[in-house]
């Protein structure tokens, strides 16, 4: 009885798994940066509301891990890297049609937990002795901004923790744990009142360039091109401008 | 007794499941750097920090756990089923969640956190974090396989023992220890393993710092995005350990 069953939840794995539904609408796949994920869900939906039929489906993470999946055969159609680098390894392994265009700038912030508990008013304050900060790795987006924040203000950071992503330096703020963090302007906006936020002077040194790209060998050669140019068009760069995006410059 | 023919079909195929992507591993290695990419500063930093931080679980996992494992095992009393479960919980929870459970309790906002940061200790984003991550979901591996091991001994020497005039702590130290010798091998070396293998309590808890909290999983979810080398290279590595581990425990088994 037992291994009967085992065979039956190994042919319902086999059948949720098997490909499905070809002949339905098609559906867009665009792979984005984390911090794009609020932006990208409301252009997604106008998007929608454009072409009849048609399902944009988001895949938001880490860029670079993106890039990685990406270039390991991950079906995407379109790309939104959070900077040019990330993208650069993209362009380099022939997965990019055409050239990537940046649709937005994103500058860093220093997020504090509320109230600002610690007292931290510039970036050289980060690198006060016994301040807990969190920063992005270096080898993603966010932590090599911060790099180059520090770097700008001559400072040297010496944080308590490099997380993975953007998001998760945010939750180490948020929850308190961390008396300060760097992440983008965007990310302090969307977290509402759960954190306050220190502006870096000089933000451009640091600022981040997104770029966008078609991926080469995509099912939906002409979705991925209408979606990037409703990102780079007016809608889609109101969209980006109310959550706290610059424009490219 | 003969098995049914058709049983070794979907056996096979669990095997291949299980073994393929191993082979899968193997086959992406680039042997030509493999030396290069382990012994890089930061993968032995990790390496490093991974065995001490495991080390230490291990022993902190055998001083409570064997001690939870008697109790459950030679006592009786109300809601002990319900205990036992409870304490076994780590075993079945999502460790992201051990680890949003165990900021809660020890982070600088948590229950006890709140009063250790007035006596000056901080236990977030430190080597002792990683410790205690280690330690929540490891700890139901040895307390389970040690429970077991106590409950098939059974306590007909005990009795004996006790009968012919042994106190409890000699006959705890002297007679049910001994015996369960080969369970406590095994727990402890799964405990071990599972050490070594935290991944989401301690990125949730801990934090992730070369040399202090980055251990080896951390290391490789690291790598994967930017060097795809050397995150399999040290897959590799840790393969490897979880394959003699599981010897070891197989070993101490057929004790």
């Amino acid at each position: 009885m037992r291994s009967r069953g085992a065979l039956g939840a190994a042919a319902l794995l086999l059948a949720l798994t098997g490909c499905s539904g070809d002949a339905e609408a098609p559906t867009l796949r665009v792979y984005a940066a984390a911090s794009l994920a609020a932006t990208f869900e409301e252009i997604a939906t106008l998007f929608e509301a454009d072409h009849d039929g048609v399902e944009v489906e988001l895949v938001l993470g880490g860029s670079s891990d993106l890039a990685a999946q990406i270039g390991e055969g991950a079906p995407a159609d379109v790309f939104a890297a959070a900077d040019e680098p990330t993208m650069g390894t993209l362009v380099e392994e022939d997965l990019a049609t055409g050239t990537p265009e940046v649709f937005a700038t994103n500058a860093l912030e220093i997020a504090v937990p509320p109230g600002n508990p610690a007292d931290v008013r510039s970036v050289a304050d980060l690198a006060r002795p016994g301040l807990r900060l969190v920063l992005c790795a270096p080898e993603v987006p966010c932590g090599a901004a911060a790099a180059r924040a520090a770097r700008a203000a001559g400072v040297a950071l010496e944080p308590v923790s490099e997380e993975q992503s953007v998001s998760d330096v945010l939750g180490k703020v948020r929850s308190g744990e961390a008396d300060a963090g760097l992440v983008y302007v965007t990310d302090v906006l969307a977290a509402g009142g759960a954190v306050a936020g220190v502006d870096v002077p000089a933000p451009g040194a640091a600022a981040n360039r997104y770029p966008i790209v078609p991926v080469a060998g995509s099912a939906e050669p002409d979705l991925a091109a209408a979606f990037r140019d409703l990102v780079l068009g007016p809608e889609g760069q109101r969209v980006l401008r109310a959550a706290g995006f610059a424009p490219a410059p | 007794m003969s098995l049914p023919r058709w049983l070794f079909v979907p056996a096979a195929l669990g095997a291949a499941f299980v073994l393929l992507p191993l082979v899968a591993i193997l086959a992406r290695v680039p042997w030509a750097d493999f030396p290069t990419l382990i012994t890089s500063e930061s993968s032995r930093a990790a390496l490093g920090l991974s065995l001490r931080t495991s080390a230490t679980s291990t022993v902190l996992c055998v001083l409570l756990g064997v001690p939870m494992a008697t109790v459950l095992a030679r006592t009786r009393f109300r809601g002990q089923g319900l205990l036992r479960s409870l304490v076994l919980l780590p075993l079945v929870l999502p460790p992201v969640v051990g680890g949003i459970a165990l900021l809660y309790t020890f982070g600088r906002r948590g229950l006890l956190g709140e009063h250790l940061e007035v006596l000056g200790i901080q236990v977030a984003f430190s080597t002792t974090a990683v410790v205690l991550a280690q330690t929540f979901v490891a700890l139901p591996f040895l307390v389970v396989s040690l429970e077991g091991a106590l409950r098939t001994a059974g306590q007909r020497y005990e009795v004996v023992a006790a009968s012919l005039g042994a106190g409890p702590t000699t006959v705890f130290r002297r007679i049910t220890l001994p015996l369960v010798l080969p369970g406590l091998l095994s727990g402890t070396v799964l405990a071990f393993a599972r050490s070594l293998g935290e991944f989401g309590a301690t990125i949730t808890f801990a934090g992730s710092l070369e040399g202090v909290t980055r251990t080896l999983p951390l290391e490789i979810y690291l790598l994967r995005e930017t060097d795809v080398d050397g995150a399999v290279a040290l897959s590799l590595v840790l393969v490897v350990v979880a394959v003699l581990v599981i010897g070891l425990a197989r070993q101490g088994r057929a004790q």
